[in-house]
């Protein structure tokens, strides 16, 4: 069983690539939950997204110790890296978290200035996340993960949004070097 | 089998209801069962049916009411302060005798309360929540899958009993997504409208019941004139001051459902043979519930579950039952306590009822529910 929280700030879309991770992973045969909280607001307040993948059915449809954290604010860094597990890793935007957390294991990378500078706009930052998450936990193939955006983004950014994901995949190979 | 899908419990119950041949919906928008209202309007022209958004919850209320009165099968979704305003049509509902579905989708309460927070706040509101005598009937799914189901079973359920049912669901199963294998449409059963078995000339009374109480109300614009009111009414549907029509109505209103308790009471029981003690739970608790349980009994504790689907009528007799077998009954809730009340009426002292209540918009974890049953089981 992997769980996995996304979090961040209302409108950077945590809650949309946690949708297509969960549906990669049912698309893979594999038993999925996925779940949000948020507040009222459309924009800005907490917004956090968790997902479960598991080979039996999930009753308990919640996260309880993630495995991996992806973190896109300072505040939710702090929120919500806690209960990790001992082994598990934050990955955090490196921009957006100026402050890491006192975690073990860290992964930062420039999220939200890779989607700026490489796709000129922040609004493909959580897909670059995605790519980079996708590649740190291993599973779900990167191949299964593209049709899902494919299938869930409006079709005149499908291209931007799989280059996204390839270059968040890449950010996440050359952090763990 | 259809191929296995990613699905989220609003988009089920939408899809179930479609499934269950509902072809309209009017409504208005509010978190957290706006995905129904939104998965509808999508769906519904895509089958032949419609949709309208209206001004607000009441005029979502009567609108389906007069769809479902003209022959089409229709259903309305809500939460919180959008049921307290249904309220007074779905008593309209009981007393007319319309087959209708009004899903509530619960988040936190009194009021606005936390739009986004789960709770079973209106457990007792599902019950009583519109004025008078009259019975309810309310299903609580668990799973996404249920929800489908669930949305079907109410279909069918109001057409059957020709009455008012809540689809009492809860912001846990209605923003869950998950793993979904919805079934081919040949394996659903589906309840048709009942229909006038004779013509006026031979003497059709539209509310004069069938053996099974309920009477067949012939659709507006098939050729019959029908009356319907909210006040009491006699067999012609034209209201009625008489004492003894009251008392019949009111009699036949309860005995529709109330002869038809094991047909509409479902549930499931998990670990009961040898179970000393024993977790009652509904609607999305009783996912977390099933876990805690599991995991106490890996631990040894004699401890199994019963799954209420049905919420009302409330199973009377399945907990009187468990009551004569077990120690003791642990009934997590997210509220103040509500449906522990009927817990307790039903087992009547038998054995200690103890409540986990829990309202501070978060859901239980499986270790709060194991450590109440190790505590418990002492």
């Amino acid at each position: 069983m992997k769980q996995i929280r996304f979090s961040g700030s209302g409108g950077q879309g945590v809650i949309t690539v946690a949708i297509i991770l969960a549906e990669a992973a049912v698309n893979e045969g594999k038993e999925a939950t996925q779940s949000q909280s948020y507040g009222p607001e459309a924009r800005g307040g907490a917004s956090k997204a968790e997902v479960i993948i598991s080979d039996e059915f999930i009753y308990h449809p919640k996260v309880q110790r993630p495995d991996i954290v992806l973190a896109m604010t300072q505040k939710a860094a702090d929120k919500y890296y806690s209960d990790l597990q001992e082994d598990g890793l934050l990955v955090i935007d490196q921009d957006l978290v100026p402050n890491p957390p006192p975690f073990k294991k860290v992964v930062s990378i420039p999220i939200t200035k890779l989607a700026v500078e490489k796709l000129g706009r922040a609004l493909f930052a959580n897909i670059v996340a995605l790519g980079a998450i996708v590649h740190l936990t291993g599973i779900v193939p990167l191949k299964t993960v593209e049709q899902c955006v494919a299938d869930r983004v409006p079709p005149h950014t499908i291209e931007k949004n799989l280059q996204a994901l390839h270059y968040g995949w890449e950010a996440a190979e050359q952090a763990k070097k | 089998m259809q191929k296995a899908r990613l699905m989220q419990g609003n988009e089920a119950c939408a899809e179930g209801a479609i499934a269950a041949g509902v072809r309209f919906f009017g409504g208005y928008p509010i978190t957290p069962s706006t995905e129904i209202m939104e998965t509808m309007a999508k769906l519904l022209p895509q089958v032949g049916g419609k949709f309208v958004q209206m001004e607000d919850e009441i005029a979502g209320m009567g609108i389906v009411l007069g769809a479902s009165l003209a022959g089409v099968k229709a259903l309305t979704a809500s939460s919180g302060p959008g049921i307290s305003l249904k309220q007074e049509l779905i008593g309209y509902a009981a007393a007319a005798e319309i087959p209708v579905v009004v899903v509530n989708v619960q988040r936190v309460g009194p009021s606005t309360g936390q739009p986004t927070s789960p709770s079973h706040g209106d457990i007792m509101q599902a019950r009583w929540g519109t004025h008078g005598d009259h019975p309810m009937i309310a299903l609580a799914p668990w799973t996404v899958r249920e929800c489908y189901d669930a949305a079907i079973q109410a279909v069918n359920f109001s057409e059957r009993f020709r009455t008012p049912v809540i689809l009492l669901m809860d912001e846990i199963v209605g923003h869950l997504r998950e793993r979904v294998v919805l079934p081919e449409a040949d394996e659903i059963k589906i309840y048709p409208r009942r229909k006038p078995k004779m013509s006026r000339e031979e003497g059709y009374q539209p509310y004069r019941s069938d053996d099974d109480l309920v009477p067949n109300v012939a659709n507006f614009g098939e050729g019959y004139h029908i009356h319907v009111t909210g006040l009491v009414h006699d067999e012609t549907g034209f209201p009625s001051g008489s004492a003894k029509i009251t008392e019949e109505v009111i009699n036949r209103l309860h005995e529709k459902i109330n002869r038809a308790q094991e047909e509409v009471i479902l549930y499931d029981e998990f670990w009961l043979e040898d179970a000393e003690y024993a977790v009652v739970a509904f609607g999305g608790t009783a996912r977390t519930a099933y876990e805690a349980v599991r995991n106490a009994r890996a631990r040894g504790l004699k401890v199994g579950m019963v799954r209420l689907f049905t919420i009302w009528p409330f199973a009377d007799a399945e907990i009187a039952k468990l009551s004569k077998q077990v120690k003791g009954i642990l009934v997590p809730e997210l509220n103040y306590g509500q449906l522990v009340h009927e817990i307790e009426r039903a087992v009547a002292g038998r054995c200690p009822v103890k409540l986990l209540a829990k309202y501070n918009t978060e859901i239980f974890t499986p270790q709060e529910i194991e450590t109440a049953i190790t505590e418990f089981c002492k």
